[in-house]
């Protein structure tokens, strides 16, 4: 891939001697902006969270008195918070194991070839793409008390007696569930559409190999495929965790955090404290506890991706 | 005789559970929206009778529900802003991310990588924590209540996950190109400019996409910092507005969702790939 000729050798003896200062330094240049950027939006903001969280800053009042560990003492002292932080768990553990499992299968049914693909793949991600707050408005209307069309379909079908009407959104636990399947029904695309990438990547003969040595589907399953395709799922696994944890959304939408609380979480916990409430430094305190989580996912995440570059 | 018809017969199986189980996914996935769009040119009576079958039309069609979003509600104008927003925050991405994601894929030095991992990570730390700082942040700034703070705050997730992005997009781009155009004299930062980004123009294509799509979708920080119903954007406006206390004007509501939701599904379709692998850049290769 040699040039034709160097038009100018003058200019190119010049430069040659600084190239890797020059690069250095054009590196640094380009990437200033991003790095300031994030620090000033990402960093800063988040210096301030914990700073708030140990002030008494409210939305009405400008001062920002310290007061120590004060908000924290209150809220470990709030029933509410616990069982937000319970529901938290549940709601993220629940729905990120059924993801996962889920996201696996259809990831194998999407991996062979077959007519209409394109049309099922576009279907399958419409949940992942629609804006959340509204395709969980499309589920509050589907979970409607009066005209659920679950409940209808489930009456029509014998399914339900004449004196079973569940109110999808106003039980306790099936308001849990319900959220626990919205949730699934938002992130099990893009789980799938991860888990499919790694099963893409396995080279096509070791599945070759292990037929021919007359391994059956299980087999296979478990002894091959499933090791191989691991890391990549505990990548969607990672982030399934991350945006259920600290996902609001739905739940502001569907529930409230009601009934009774039945369905707050840290989020949405945080929100009606610190927004609704304008309780700025009870919201952020709360929203704090989202943190040790986070640390632990990431250090996770980096352990896997290590693992699978020296792979 | 009998084997290969107990083989085929055992395929026909396979063949049938696989249409069963890619049946099953799809109805689940696929059937909120199947329901919006029966919603949505329902008339509202319809749906309101529970002596109608709801999988039927039991009375004719309408575009009432349509006609309310569009004249009644400022659907238009959520639109006009949502896209207003998603255009600045596309340039602020682009004019940040594409360098830095040049400058991680070549001009690096040992510690480039822990700077890829550290932007990487930015993306564990979510609005979620985030949007109570930068509510007062944007009341100083007397941004409250303007599209601006959209404008300001929305890069803060979008650069990181697009820097990401551009990196793993120029590293699959041959050296060759930029050496060649060095050694015709062309500066680094030229080579750059005229010849990297010019054949770059898919990885471009995508952050845009995906730029767009992210400020479409966001929700936590239009929600906390704007409050005027002009100044909504449409992922906050439309639930916000068509629900009023205890009546849910639930036709223009799908209707809404799926006028939203649609365009960008088939966009996205066109791109997921290059969007999974935004994801998994370190973990699969």
């Amino acid at each position: 891939m040699s040039s034709v000729a160097a038009p100018a050798p003058q200019a190119d003896a010049k430069r040659r001697p600084n190239w890797l200062d020059d690069e250095l330094w054009l590196g640094r240049l380009l990437i200033a902006p991003a790095v300031v950027y994030i620090v000033a939006l990402v960093g800063f903001p988040f210096v301030l969270a914990v700073a708030y969280s140990l002030s008494d800053a409210t939305v009405g009042s400008t001062s920002l008195d310290f007061v120590g560990l004060r908000n924290f003492a209150a809220i470990v002292d709030d029933p509410t918070f616990w069982g937000s932080l319970r529901n938290a768990v549940v709601f993220t553990l629940v729905s990120q194991a059924l993801v996962v499992v889920l996201g696996k299968v259809l990831a194998m049914a999407l991996y062979r070839d077959f007519r209409g693909k394109w049309l099922v793949r576009l279907l399958i991600l419409l949940p992942w793409v629609a804006p959340i707050s509204l395709g969980s408005i499309g589920w509050l209307w589907i979970f409607d008390p009066v005209y659920s069309i679950i409940n209808w379909s489930a009456r029509a079908l014998g399914l339900f007696g004449p004196n079973t009407w569940p109110i999808w959104l106003g039980q306790p636990d099936l308001a849990m569930a319900s959220i626990v399947m919205v949730d699934v029904w938002r992130l099990l695309p893009l789980a799938t559409v991860i888990i499919l990438a790694g099963l893409s990547a396995i080279p096509q003969d070791i599945h070759d190999a292990a037929q021919v040595d007359g391994a059956g589907f299980w087999r296979r399953l478990f002894m091959i495929n499933l090791p191989l395709v691991m890391p990549i799922m505990l990548v969607a696994l990672l982030f399934g965790i991350v945006f259920t944890f600290t996902d609001l959304i739905v739940i502001y939408v569907l529930t409230r955090g009601g009934p009774f609380d039945s369905t707050q979480v840290i989020a949405s916990y945080a929100f009606f404290t610190g927004i609704e409430g304008g309780d700025l430094a009870g919201g952020a305190a709360i929203s704090l506890f989202l943190f040790p989580v986070l640390v632990a996912v990431a250090i996770l995440f980096l352990t896997v991706a290590r693992r699978a570059e020296v792979a | 005789m009998n084997a290969p018809l107990a083989f085929r017969a055992r395929r026909g199986a396979a063949r049938f559970g696989h249409v069963l189980v890619l049946a099953a996914f799809a109805a689940f996935l696929a059937f909120p929206f199947y329901w919006m769009v029966l919603t949505t040119f329902k008339e509202t009576k319809d749906l309101i009778d529970v002596h109608h079958n709801p999988f039927v039309f039991n009375l004719p069609p309408t575009l009432e529900n349509l006609r309310i979003l569009f004249e009644d509600t400022l659907f238009g104008t959520w639109i006009v802003n949502t896209l207003e927003v998603g255009v600045l925050v596309t340039i602020i991405t682009l004019a940040l991310a594409v360098p830095a994601g040049y400058a991680l894929a070549r001009l690096t030095g040992r510690w480039s990588q822990r700077l890829a991992i550290g932007i990487f990570l930015t993306y564990l730390i979510p609005p979620t924590i985030l949007f109570i700082p930068f509510s007062r942040i944007v009341g100083d700034l007397g941004l409250q209540d303007s599209l601006w703070s959209l404008v300001l705050v929305y890069p803060s997730f979008t650069v990181p996950f697009c820097t990401w992005l551009m990196m793993g997009f120029f590293k699959s781009i041959p050296r060759d190109i930029e050496e060649a155009a060095m050694i015709d004299g062309l500066s680094r930062f030229r080579a750059f400019v005229k010849v990297v980004v010019p054949v770059s123009s898919a990885g471009i294509l995508t952050v845009v996409i995906f730029t767009l799509t992210l400020v479409m979708q966001e929700f936590v920080y239009a929600l906390t910092f704007i409050t005027t119903s002009s100044h909504y954007t449409v992922s906050v406006g439309v639930p916000t507005f068509l629900v009023r206390g205890d009546v849910y004007f639930w036709g223009s509501l799908m209707g809404a969702c799926l006028i939203v939701s649609i365009p960008v599904a088939v966009l996205y379709n066109l791109f997921v790939d290059r969007f999974v692998a935004g994801f998994t850049v370190g973990a699969v290769k």
